[in-house]
């Protein structure tokens, strides 16, 4: 059966006359699955992977281990025996904590009984809010180059997602005015993200008071991830849920991965009105219950004392990050002063490649990787991202090495003048 | 701290052409600090950091608490600075609690580290008491995990 199903490609194309033994699986999989695309990072790391002496600038999370005392809270809570679930809203205990962090660290109070729940992540929390807003063909305005979920997350959710640029000449900071224009009617929903994933770009008070005043006039509500808070080098971070009237439209998400450099916890949490709250909660606790405890714990553990620790990351960060432009500035390629995040996000422009054809050949020829721009959006053209969160020593490699590839590229293209 | 000694604690190659690199500045300007450093005996100088488990040495090496008589003028001082010039003491501390001086001692064998104690640290006038442990196997130190870690080998090279 199995074979004749293989050799008739025809006989293939109509499933109602295959068989009943044999599946057709592309009739089984929804049509808004299939037609989303994979995400370009997949791709770029089944190549790397098979590179492992290769230095990568590719990885999007911290190269800190979770500092000690929290991974050891968390053995301490298996040792106690605490293996059950939880809340489907989280700990009380762990909402109390997230209280209090958000009220001295973003400004807004909320209630940890009804104004707050513990996700799987932050990557939960989005998925679980925009399918708690949105109904079908509702509009979300996002801006790009952004983190790759967003999109495939808003067309999940029956959603359709309208990208709004953000600009390399204003260094990918929050552009208030793009997102005025981009608005349709059928918009619902305004998904930020500062400082952003890959850009390293962030948001003034001024232009998020504008944005909040837009969101007001439209009656949009907010999701805003602001997973790299802790990680912002100038000035002090500012979320749009501490303006005027905003706490009320807003859902700020955030959650331990980066700042506590705790990824494989998969620990975050939402925070905003308490009808969005429930609502979320209501998909949560069917398709999740729960965060793991273990996690829970964790994060007890990092919000009370792991603050020093947060600070002490970041400022290696920072000291990385300088180095980095610096470098790739002196290398020729243009680069912003990414104010958040740990990312730098170069234009490669200058080098005559696109960001796809520079990042592997950079990774064939000098075995460095970083991850091309429209990975993260079509507006992330003619930039690769490249991660700061690894040791100096392979930063210094790293940049030497590219600085070989580019100069390399300058001599063919003089070369191929002169012929 | 300067920004130098911050790179300098956190990179393994010291070169100056490298740290320059690292500080966006030259190498003379490197050098130049160093020898600042060098001079106001901020940066004494440079040590490899061994891992002893994997140093095929058979050394001793012991943790000795010591209780001395303070002197009219200078407190500790003249004694600990007398203790600290045996070349078997590593390093000293004065401590607070129920002894004064924590001295580390290393020695080829058990028997010169024991008679180094009993004839030349015991006998000095003005120590009252030693009280001798003797390091089993290290775990730590200098920060630096000493003991292999399986690390995770699975960790994605590429991630969003």
């Amino acid at each position: 059966m199995g074979n004749y199903y293989v050799k008739n490609p025809d006989f293939r194309k109509n499933h109602l006359l295959v068989p009943n033994s044999v599946m057709n699986p592309e009739t089984f999989i929804a049509d808004h699955v299939k037609g989303l695309p994979r995400s370009g990072i997949r791709d770029f790391f089944a190549i790397v992977s098979e590179m492992p002496q290769a230095i990568s600038l590719g990885i999007g999370e911290p190269d800190f281990v979770t500092p000690w005392k929290i991974r050891e809270a968390s053995i301490f809570a298996l040792e106690q025996g605490k293996t059950s679930y939880t809340d489907n809203r989280g700990l009380l205990s762990l909402r109390k904590e997230i209280s209090r962090y958000c009220s001295s660290f973003f400004g807004p109070e909320y209630n940890p009984v009804s104004e707050i729940l513990v996700t799987v992540g932050v990557s939960e929390a989005i998925d679980i809010a925009l399918r708690s807003i949105l109904n079908p063909g509702d509009k979300v305005l996002y801006h790009e180059p952004c983190y790759v979920s967003y999109a495939p997350s808003v067309t999940l959710a029956f959603g359709e997602a309208i990208p709004v640029p953000t600009s390399p000449r204003q260094e990918f900071s929050l552009d208030p005015e793009a997102f005025e224009k981009a608005w349709q009617p059928g918009c619902k929903v305004l998904l930020l993200n500062f400082p952003t994933n890959p850009t390293g770009g962030t948001a003034d008070r001024a232009k998020l008071e504008r944005l909040a005043k837009f969101a007001q006039e439209k009656d949009l509500v907010v999701i805003s991830d602001e997973i790299y808070a802790e990680l912002t080098y100038e000035g002090d971070h500012v979320s749009i849920a501490s303006l005027p009237g905003m706490k009320e439209r807003t859902l700020l998400l955030h959650g331990f991965s980066k700042g506590f450099a705790m990824t494989g916890f998969r620990i975050g949490f939402g925070c905003g009105p308490d009808w969005l709250i429930e609502a979320m909660m209501k998909i949560h606790q069917y398709c999740m219950m729960c965060a793991p405890i273990l996690s829970q714990e964790a994060a007890i553990e990092a919000l009370r004392n792991g603050t020093d620790d947060v600070l002490h990351m970041r400022d290696q960060y920072h000291k990385r990050r300088d180095f980095v432009v610096r470098r790739f500035n002196e290398i020729g390629l243009n680069c912003h002063l990414p104010r958040g995040s740990f990312y730098a996000f170069p234009s490669i422009e200058c080098t005559g490649l696109n960001e796809t054809d520079f990042s592997h050949r950079l990774l064939r020829e000098h075995e460095v990787a970083v991850v091309p721009g429209t990975a993260f959006g079509d507006h992330g053209v003619d930039h690769v991202r490249a991660s700061f969160s690894t040791s100096y020593d392979k930063l210094v490699e790293a940049t030497d090495r590219m600085e070989k590839f580019v100069t390399s590229l300058d001599l063919d293209n003089n070369e191929s003048k002169a012929v | 701290m300067s920004e130098l000694l911050s790179v300098l604690q956190e990179t393994a190659d010291p070169r100056p052409e490298r740290l320059a690199k690292i500080l966006g500045c030259s190498p003379q300007d490197v050098e130049s600090e160093l020898e600042e450093l060098r001079k106001n005996k901020t940066l004494l100088g440079w040590m490899p950091l061994l891992n002893p488990m994997h140093c095929n040495s058979d050394q001793v090496r012991a943790v000795i608490e010591v209780k001395i008589s303070p002197e009219r003028e200078g407190g500790f001082d003249r004694m600990a600075l007398r203790i600290s010039k045996f070349e078997e003491v590593e390093s000293c501390y004065l401590m607070s609690g129920g002894y004064d001086l924590l001295v580390f001692v290393t020695g080829k064998n058990l028997k010169s580290v024991a008679s180094f104690i009993s004839e030349r640290l015991a006998t000095i006038q003005g120590v009252l008491s030693t009280a001798t442990h003797f390091l089993l196997r290290p775990y730590k130190d200098h920060g630096q995990l000493l003991c292999e870690e399986s690390g995770f080998q699975e960790k994605p090279s590429v991630s969003p």
